[in-house]
Formats: C-alpha cells, structure tokens, sequence
C-alpha cells in the first residue's frame, strides 16, 4: 500500500506562484504557497515492530498524535528540531529515511521524563528515544554515542563489582571519548573543590579510586545478568 | 517509630559525600531510626536501563529484597533522586507485571540472591523527615533560625516524574505534589527560611547526559541558575547529589567555557536544615561543597 502523505514538508515541494491576483485581491508571494503532497512506496511496514523489539520501545503503536511529549519537551526547547511526536509518527509508518536526517539529535534526549509523565496513552516516549537511538547505531547508522559509551562505562563496572566508582567514571569516559582531563573548567572545578577539603576527605578520594567500592555478595549475580541480557538481545533481534 | 533501611547509593559514597554525611548528622540530631541497607548494589543510575530495561529494574529489587529478606526492615529511605526513582520504578513495575516478577524471582535464584516478594517499600529522605517530624517537628527544634535566607528548591526530574510510579503523591492536602513539590519548601520554611517562588523547581539540569552532551547540560543549567537569580533567590536548595553536582559543575563550566557568572550558591537542604538543628558547618560538609557558601553563611549569622 503506498502512503498519500503531505505534512513532511519539504523545501522542494513548496509552491509559490510570484504573481496572481484572485478576485482583484493580490495573493502574491507567500500568500499563496502550496504544498505538493507525494505518494511514497519506500517505507518499511514492519519498523513499527522492530522498535518495538528495543528495551523503551514497546509502547510506541499506542500513540495517537496529540504532541503532548514534544510540547513538553526539554530538549525541543533546546531545538525545535528535537520533536519526538514526530519521531514517533515516522517510527509508525515506517519512514527511516526521514527518521535518519535527524540520526545526530535522537540520542540527546535527556531522560527528564516529561513527555513519559504527561503522556495520555503511556506510550512512554523516552524509551522510544532510547529504542531509536539504539537501532540506528546497531545497523550502523551512527557510530556510538557519547551517551551509549557513558551507558556502557557504567555497566562494565556494576556488572563486575555491583557498584561503581564515580571518580573512575569519569576518568574512564574521558578516556573512551578522547577528552582532556586538563581541560579549563574541569582543573577549575577542582582547585575549588579542594579548597576548603579536610584533608582525610582527600585522602579517602584517593583510596577509592585505587581500591573500588565493592558488593560484597555480588557473586555471580553480574554473570547470571549478563547471560540474560545475551538470551533477550539474541531473542529478540536474532 | 520505625527504623528504615538507609540506601545511601554510589553518589553519596563518591562525589555526594557532603549530602551523606548532613543526612546522617541531621538524622542523629532528630533522633530517628536507621541502619544502613547492608552489602548494597548500586541502583544502575540513568545508565543500565539503556543496556537492558531489566537490568535496573533487578538491580534495585535485589537491594529491596536485603531490607526486607535479610533485615527485616519494611522501608528503604534513599536521599538520591537516582536510587528513589529506580527503586520506586521497580517497586511499580513488580507490582503491576506478573512477567517481570517471575523474571526477578527467577534470576535471583539463580545468582543466590534473596528474593523480593513485595513486602517492602521506598520514601525519599524528604518523605520520610515530613511523615516522621513534619513542620511541627522542625519547628519545635531548631535552635539557629534560617531568616533572612532567600532560597529556591529545586527538586529536578526523577523525584516526580513520571507520576505513574509515584501513587501515593498527589492525594491532596498532607501529601507531596508531582506538579508543584513543597516537602522541600516546607521543611525550609520551617527553619525559617524564605522562599522563593521558582517556576523551575522541576526543570532538567541535563543530568543524564551531564559529561556526553555538555554543552546542553551547561545550558539547562544556567536556565536553573539565572531563573533563581531573577527570582531573588540567593541559594539552590538541593535533595539529589546528581543535580548538586551537575549544577556546581556546569555553573564552574558556563563561567570557564562561555564567561557567564553566576553568584547563587547551592547548598544540600541537609546541609540547611542541619545549620537550623545547631549543627557544626564541617560535620555537615558544606566546606566540601564546590560552590562555596562559606562567606555568605558567615554573613547571615548562621555559622
């Protein structure tokens, strides 16, 4: 089935005639734009169901268009680009073309929950973000988010230990992100941070970065959840 | 009175250090009852949940089911925004999907694990100072009365949203509102604090993504910090160590990076409210703070 659809509006299917007078009443110019509407056969029906596929995004079919989440938005009033109802809206007739021109923002979603709160049908659009954000760098799309790796640091460390260590981290994450620990603000934060330290404050920073907080119990609790982790990834995208 | 189980989380062992230390000290000063939730596992932060929905939603029933199974204790109270939120989550989700409970039973067993079984609940710090000392309480013992301070609260995003996982909030007057919070305001008040009306008491401070996109988080928090200073406040209240710290971050950041300076200082309400119980400035760690209060508190003659 191919899809009539004219609210995507391109720069190219913007019509103005330069001069016409309707009636004696002169609508020249912007006055009379129209939009060209297209018919596209290149969307993939089954999108809808491979999001759905992604942790987040389970609850996307349930959306019905009201545009609560991106009128709520944090990040769209960053960006009136970042508009997560029509994220959606693409997700469900299966458009990844016109989802990809905007791969670059996706992962941004801050995670305020906002648009999960005020949502009328709990569609839960922040997973959506997550799910989306996740499919395109899974099929290449984009390389890995700064976000994704911050994820990962995170995981790495309970997975091994059951707990993290904040200092670590950090220092981890600059590492993968090829980012200077030398930078300004960060040697600035630092200088008043020690400031006023008791020195036994410092003291005990600096042993947890050399022996790392631990659950003690944590066995082989890491094991078995990465095991369940493979089971449902290998489940569900094969 | 009951004992809780004290879930102090990851942050409060790093980098929150100063809320730890003021949520115990005030803890002691009012005389409740806590004891520390044993061998805890960290809650997974914003973070595993991108890994694997599953994964938070485990990681916060194991640390209910130590207070329930292992301590016998029917309440964890954590200071952490984080840690409440997750906590909270699974606490709906394994009450609501019968699924997700087989699964968390399941994988407990197989890691040795105590089990979660329900019999247990989570309040944030602030929830639990209003259900057992209240206005009234506070009132009644403060010794260093906070007048003259003018303070905005901010409460951030995960101790309200989404409401879903909150439905004890909302249920009028006496109980916590996910729209406009005030357990914060009204612990404040009662120490004698002013504050201010603050339109963003619930707006992001970019947390999730405070290092991965930190042009955004710098934004979101001089949003915060400006909106405060217009609103005539001349301190942030406080109640999560990821907002503190992203807020004292970023304003470090917006003043180095793109030369905007804000004054406001940002302050642990427990850092507040123990000035208010008469207690030392160190034991409640303000001098570990990055946004240093110290000459203004001096000012105000409540240190």
């Amino acid at each position: 089935m191919a899809i009539h659809e004219k609210s995507l509006i391109d720069a190219d299917r913007l019509k103005t005639a330069e001069s016409l007078v309707i009636d004696g009443v002169d609508v020249s110019g912007h006055w009379n734009t129209m939009i060209t509407p297209r018919t596209l056969r290149d969307y993939d029906e089954h999108f809808e169901k491979t999001i759905m596929k992604y942790g987040g995004g389970d609850y996307v079919y349930r959306c019905w268009q009201c545009g609560s989440c991106t009128n709520s938005c944090t990040m769209y009033a960053q960006n009136v680009n970042f508009n997560p109802r029509y994220w959606i809206y693409l997700t469900r007739l299966g458009l990844k073309d016109e989802l990809i021109k905007d791969k670059d923002i996706i992962w941004q979603c801050v995670s305020c929950n906002k648009c999960t709160n005020i949502c009328p049908k709990d569609v839960k659009p922040e997973g959506v973000m997550k799910a989306l954000a996740h499919w395109m760098e899974e099929e290449g799309i984009t390389e890995k988010t700064p976000s994704t790796k911050f994820d990962e640091e995170f995981w790495d460390q309970i997975s091994a230990r059951g707990r993290i260590e904040d200092s670590a981290v950090l220092q981890n994450f600059f590492k993968k992100t090829g980012q200077s620990l030398t930078q300004d603000w960060l040697v600035e934060m630092i200088k008043r941070m020690i400031k006023h330290l008791p020195l036994k404050h410092l003291i005990r920073s600096g042993m947890n970065t050399v022996f790392h907080p631990k659950t003690k119990s944590w066995g082989k609790t890491g094991d078995v959840l990465k095991e369940y982790v493979k089971q449902q990834k290998e489940a569900a995208h094969g | 009175m009951a004992k809780v189980a004290y879930y102090p989380g990851c942050a409060l062992e790093g980098s929150g250090g100063p809320y730890d230390r003021s949520t115990r000290a005030i803890v002691g000063a009012l005389n409740l009852q806590m004891e520390n939730l044993r061998d805890y596992n960290c809650c997974g932060a914003m973070e595993v949940k991108n890994v694997h929905p599953m994964l938070q939603t485990y990681l916060s029933a194991r640390n209910l089911a130590i207070a329930a199974e292992q301590m016998g204790l029917d309440t964890v109270m954590a200071p952490c925004n984080g840690c409440y939120h997750n906590l909270k989550k699974a606490e709906y989700e394994l009450a609501t999907s019968s699924d997700s409970l087989a699964t968390v039973q399941d994988l407990a067993k197989k890691a040795d694990d105590p089990v979660y079984n329900g019999n247990v609940r989570t309040v944030h710090l602030l929830e639990w100072l209003m259900e057992e000392v209240g206005v009234d309480g506070i009132k009644e013992r403060i010794s260093k009365n906070l007048q003259g301070i003018k303070i905005a609260n901010y409460y951030g995003c995960m101790y309200t949203r989404p409401r879903q996982i909150y439905p004890e909030k909302d249920k009028g007057p006496g109980s916590e509102s996910t729209y406009k919070p005030h357990f914060m305001d009204d612990l404040l008040g009662a120490a004698g604090a002013q504050n201010v009306d603050f339109p963003l008491k619930t707006a992001c401070c970019g947390g999730a993504h405070t290092l991965s996109d930190a042009d955004t988080s710098t934004q979101l928090v001089l949003n915060l910090l400006q909106a405060a200073e217009d609103c005539g406040a001349e301190v942030i209240a406080t109640e999560c160590p990821t907002c503190h710290s992203g807020l004292e971050m970023h304003q470090v950041r917006a003043e180095k990076v793109f030369g905007i300076k804000t004054n406001v200082k940002i302050i642990y309400f427990t850092q507040l409210l123990g000035l208010a119980l008469g207690l030392s400035p160190r034991k409640l760690g303000i001098h570990e703070n990055i946004s240093d209060s110290i000459d203004f508190l001096k000012q105000k003659g409540v240190i």
